[in-house]
C-alpha cells in the first residue's frame, strides 16, 4: 500500500499558522503535483507527510541533504542503508560490492551521470547534485515518492526525462512543482496550495495551465 | 575511498604508527597497577580539601603566574604581530614558541633561581611567540574594504584602530581567553620543576601516597577552569592583571653573579671553555649527537607518531559523546563532563599520574597525550556536528556515524589533528623529564649533571625538530587543502 489518508495536518512558525489544518487522501496510483506560490506551504506539507508516513517512502528534500565528501556512488547507495546490516554498510564505505556498483551504475546511466560515479558530490554542479538526490530516492525503491522541487535546477529536456523516470518508477507520488506545464504533463492530480490551505484539487485532465495560474 | 588524498594520508600515518609500535617500549611495569589506579580514584572521590593551607596558596599562585605570564605574552605578542610580515620576526617567534614552557623554566631556574621572574618569563616568552602568530593571522583576515574607503590621508594608527581592530575584536578576545585557560595549565605544571604552583603540591602529595590530597587539588583545578566564564569578566580583568604581580610570592632573591656566570661560562661548550678550541668541538658534538641527541630524537618522533594516531582514534570515538545526533541528554551530559576533564587536565599531569601508577614506559605518555588532545579535538568536532542539519530520512545509529557524520567532519578533523601535531611533539619532548627517553630526558639529565652547554644544544635541537614538524604539518594541510581556525 503506497497511498495514505492524513487529516489534521497543520504547522506553525513563530506562533503563526503557516499550514492547515487540512486533510489529504492519496490513493495508490495517484501522482499528485503540489502547486502554488513560494511560501504557500508546499515544502511544509511534504515534510509533514514524510513525518506521518515515516520511512516507507522515497524522499527528495529541497536542500538535497547530500554528503558532499562522499562520491556519487555512496550518496546513491545511502538510500538502502536501512536494508543492509551495519557491517555490510561499513565495508561498502571502504570498498563497494560488485552487485551494488552495477546497480547504481545502471541507474546513473539512465540519469546521464554514470561517468561521475566516483567523484565527490562537492565538485558537481547544482543540476548534477539534484540528479544524485533523485537517484538516491529511486534506489531506495519504495512505492511512494515525496519530492520537493526535484527538477528545479535541470534544463528543459533533462527535466522531462527525469520527470518521466519518476512517473514510471513510483506507483504513487507527491511532488511539489513550480512548473505548471510539468505538473500537468506528468501528474494525474493537481493540488493547489494557497496561504497554507488547499485551494484546488482536481484531476489534471480537467485543468489547463490558466486554471492553475489563478493561484499565483 | 582509497583514492581520496585525505584517506590515503590517514592510512600512511596509521601505518607509520603501527610500525612504530614494534619499536616502542609499551608496557605496564608496576607490580600492581590496578590497585594503585583504584587507590587513586578512591582518592579523587574522597578528596581532602583541608590537609594543609598550602593548597589554597598554590591555587592562588597558579592563577597569579597565569595572569602575569599571559598578560605579558599577549602584550608583546600583539606588538610582534604588527611586524610579523618581516622574516626575522617570524623566525624569532617560531623559535621562542618551539621551546616548551618547562624548558624555559629549566633555563631560567639556572640563573634566576626560584625567583617569580622564572615562572613569569617561562610562560610569557613562548606565549608571545604563539600570540604573535595567531594575532597576525586574525588581523590579516580582517575585511580590507573599510580601509580602502577611508578618506585619503587618514593616519596609519587611526586607520588601524577604526578598520582593523573592530572587525577582529571578537576573535582576538576569544583567542586570548582560550590562551588564559592554557596559561592556567602551563602555570600548574611549572610546579613540577619547583615553582610554588599546583604541580608542586600534586607531586608532593603523590610521592607520599596522599591520594585524597591529590584528588582535592585536581578537583579544585577543574572547578577553576570550568568556572572561567564566571570569574573572568571584562570589567574585572584590569583588577586581576594589576593585582596578580603581588600574589606571585617572594621566591628566592636573584643572585646576579649566577646570571653572569651562566652566560659567560656555563653555556659555553666545554671544549671552548677548557681552551681546546674548535678542534675539540668535533668529538664533543659527535659524542652529544650519538649518545644523547639521536636516541632522544628517535624516541621523540616515535612517541609523537604513535600518540598522534592514538589522539585521532580517540577523537573520532569520543565526538559522538557530545553530538546531539545521538542518544539522550543524560549520555550527552556525562560525555561533556568526560571531555572537559580530558582536555582540562594538562597532559603532563596525566602522564605523571599514569607513570606513578603503571611504571615507566611509553604507554603512560601515549595514553596521556591521546586523552588530552583527543578530548580537545573530539570536543571541537562534536560541536561542529551539532551545526549540521541532516535529512529527515537520514540513517540512525552506527550508519549515521559512518555515513553522515564522519565524512562531513573528516576534513576539519584532519586539520585539527595536523595543527596539534607540533603541540603533541612539544609535549612528547617535555615528558622526558618524567623519565621517558625522549629529548626532555636528556636535557634534564644534562642539567642534573650541571652540563648546561649540552642542555642548551639539546634544547636547540628540540626547537628545530618542532619547527620542522610545524612546517611539515602546514605543508600537508596545504596539500590536502585543509582549513583550520587557530583556536585549537
Amino acid at each position: 500500500m503506497s497511498g495514505f489518508d492524513l487529516s489534521g495536518l497543520k504547522a506553525s512558525f513563530g506562533g503563526e499558522r503557516v499550514l492547515g489544518p487540512l486533510s489529504l487522501r492519496v490513493r495508490e496510483g495517484e501522482k499528485v503535483a503540489l502547486v502554488g506560490k513560494s511560501g504557500a506551504g508546499k515544502s511544509t506539507l511534504i515534510r509533514l507527510i514524510h513525518e506521518q508516513v515515516g520511512r516507507n517512502s522515497s524522499l527528495v528534500p529541497q536542500d538535497l541533504g547530500l554528503v558532499n565528501a562522499l562520491p556519487v556512488f555512496h550518496n546513491v547507495f545511502m538510500g538502502q542503508l536501512d536494508k543492509h546490516s551495519t557491517w555490510y554498510n561499513t565495508l561498502t564505505l571502504i570498498r563497494p560490492f560488485a552487485a551494488d556498483r552495477a546497480a547504481v551504475k545502471d541507474l546513473m546511466n539512465k540519469l546521464g551521470l554514470a561517468e561521475k560515479l566516483w567523484i565527490p558530490t562537492a565538485s558537481l554542479s547544482g543540476g548534477q547534485r539534484q540528479r544524485v538526490a533523485i537517484a538516491r530516492a529511486i534506489y531506495r525503491n519504495e512505492n511512494l515518492l515525496l519530492a520537493d522541487e526535484p527538477v528545479s535546477a535541470l534544463d528543459g529536456p533533462r527535466a522531462h526525462q527525469v520527470m518521466a523516470l519518476l512517473r514510471d518508477r513510483f506507483a504513487t507520488s507527491v511532488i511539489a512543482l513550480h512548473d505548471v506545464e510539468l505538473a500537468l504533463q506528468y501528474c494525474n492530480r493537481i493540488v493547489g496550495i494557497q496561504d497554507g490551505l488547499v485551494e484546488l484539487d482536481e484531476p489534471s485532465d480537467r485543468l489547463s495551465s490558466s486554471d492553475i495560474m489563478s493561484l499565483y | 575511498m582509497h583514492s581520496y588524498p585525505t584517506v590515503r594520508a590517514s592510512l600512511i600515518f596509521v601505518a607509520v604508527a603501527v610500525v612504530g609500535l614494534l619499536f616502542a617500549d609499551i608496557a605496564i611495569t608496576a607490580s600492581n597497577p590496578w590497585r594503585d589506579l583504584g587507590n587513586f580514584f578512591l582518592g579523587v572521590v574522597t578528596p581532602n580539601f583541608f590537609s594543609s593551607e598550602g593548597l589554597l596558596t598554590a591555587l592562588l599562585r597558579t592563577v597569579a603566574f597565569a595572569f602575569v605570564g599571559v598578560a605579558l605574552g599577549s602584550f608583546f605578542g600583539f606588538l610582534l604581530a604588527l611586524v610579523y610580515r618581516l622574516l626575522p620576526v617570524r623566525i624569532f617567534c617560531a623559535f621562542i614558541r618551539a621551546i616548551h614552557e618547562l624548558f624555559w623554566a629549566l633555563i631560567f631556574l639556572q640563573f634566576f633561581g626560584f625567583h617569580p621572574l622564572t615562572g613569569v618569563l617561562a610562560i610569557a616568552i613562548p606565549y608571545s611567540g604563539i600570540f604573535a602568530k595567531v594575532y597576525s593571522e586574525i588581523l590579516e583576515e580582517a575585511d580590507p574594504e573599510p580601509r580602502r574607503l577611508l578618506p585619503p590621508g587618514t593616519g596609519m594608527v587611526a586607520a588601524f584602530l577604526y578598520t582593523r581592530i573592530p572587525d577582529c575584536w571578537e576573535q582576538l578576545r576569544t583567542y586570548t581567553a582560550y590562551r588564559l585557560e592554557c596559561g592556567l595549565r602551563s602555570s600548574a605544571i611549572l610546579g613540577f620543576v619547583g615553582l610554588p604552583t599546583l604541580g608542586f603540591y600534586l607531586e608532593a602529595s603523590f610521592s607520599q601516597g596522599f591520594y585524597s590530597d591529590a584528588g582535592a587539588m585536581l578537583i579544585l583545578f577543574y572547578v577553576l577552569i570550568a568556572t572561567i566564564p564566571l570569574w573572568v569578566r571584562p570589567k574585572l580583568l584590569p583588577v586581576y592583571i594589576l593585582a596578580a604581580p603581588f600574589f606571585l610570592g617572594e621566591g628566592l632573591p636573584i643572585v646576579w653573579g649566577n646570571v653572569e656566570r651562566f652566560f659567560t661560562e656555563d653555556i659555553i661548550p666545554a671544549p671552548l671553555r677548557s681552551g681546546e678550541g674548535l678542534a675539540g668541538m668535533v668529538p664533543w658534538l659527535g659524542d652529544l649527537m650519538v649518545n644523547e641527541a639521536l636516541p632522544g630524537i628517535w624516541n621523540t618522533v616515535l612517541l609523537t607518531q604513535i600518540a598522534l594516531v592514538a589522539t585521532g582514534i580517540l577523537a573520532l570515538l569520543a565526538f559522538p559523546l557530545i553530538s546531539n545526533h545521538f542518544g539522550g541528554p543524560v549520555r550527552r551530559t556525562s560525555g561533556h563532563v568526560f571531555l572537559v576533564i580530558a582536555r582540562s587536565t594538562p597532559e603532563y599531569i596525566l602522564a605523571y599520574i599514569l607513570l606513578q601508577l603503571w611504571g615507566p614506559s611509553m604507554l603512560p605518555a601515549v595514553v596521556a597525550l591521546a586523552l588530552h588532545n583527543g578530548g580537545i579535538i573530539g570536543h571541537l568536532i562534536g560541536r561542529q556536528t551539532n551545526t549540521l542539519r541532516l535529512r529527515p530520512d537520514a540513517p540512525t545509529g552506527f550508519n549515521r556515524y559512518t555515513w553522515e557524520l564522519v565524512p562531513r567532519v573528516y576534513r576539519s578533523f584532519l586539520a585539527f589533528l595536523f595543527y596539534r601535531w607540533e603541540i603533541i611533539m612539544r609535549e612528547t619532548a617535555i615528558l622526558g623529564i618524567l623519565g621517558i627517553y625522549t629529548l626532555g630526558f636528556y636535557v634534564d639529565s644534562a642539567i642534573q649533571n650541571i652540563r648546561f652547554d649540552r642542555a642548551m644544544v639539546l634544547i636547540l635541537i628540540t626547537a628545530l625538530l618542532n619547527i620542522g614538524v610545524d612546517a611539515l604539518g602546514r605543508y600537508i594541510r596545504r596539500k590536502l587543502a585543509l582549513q583550520t581556525m587557530p583556536t585549537c
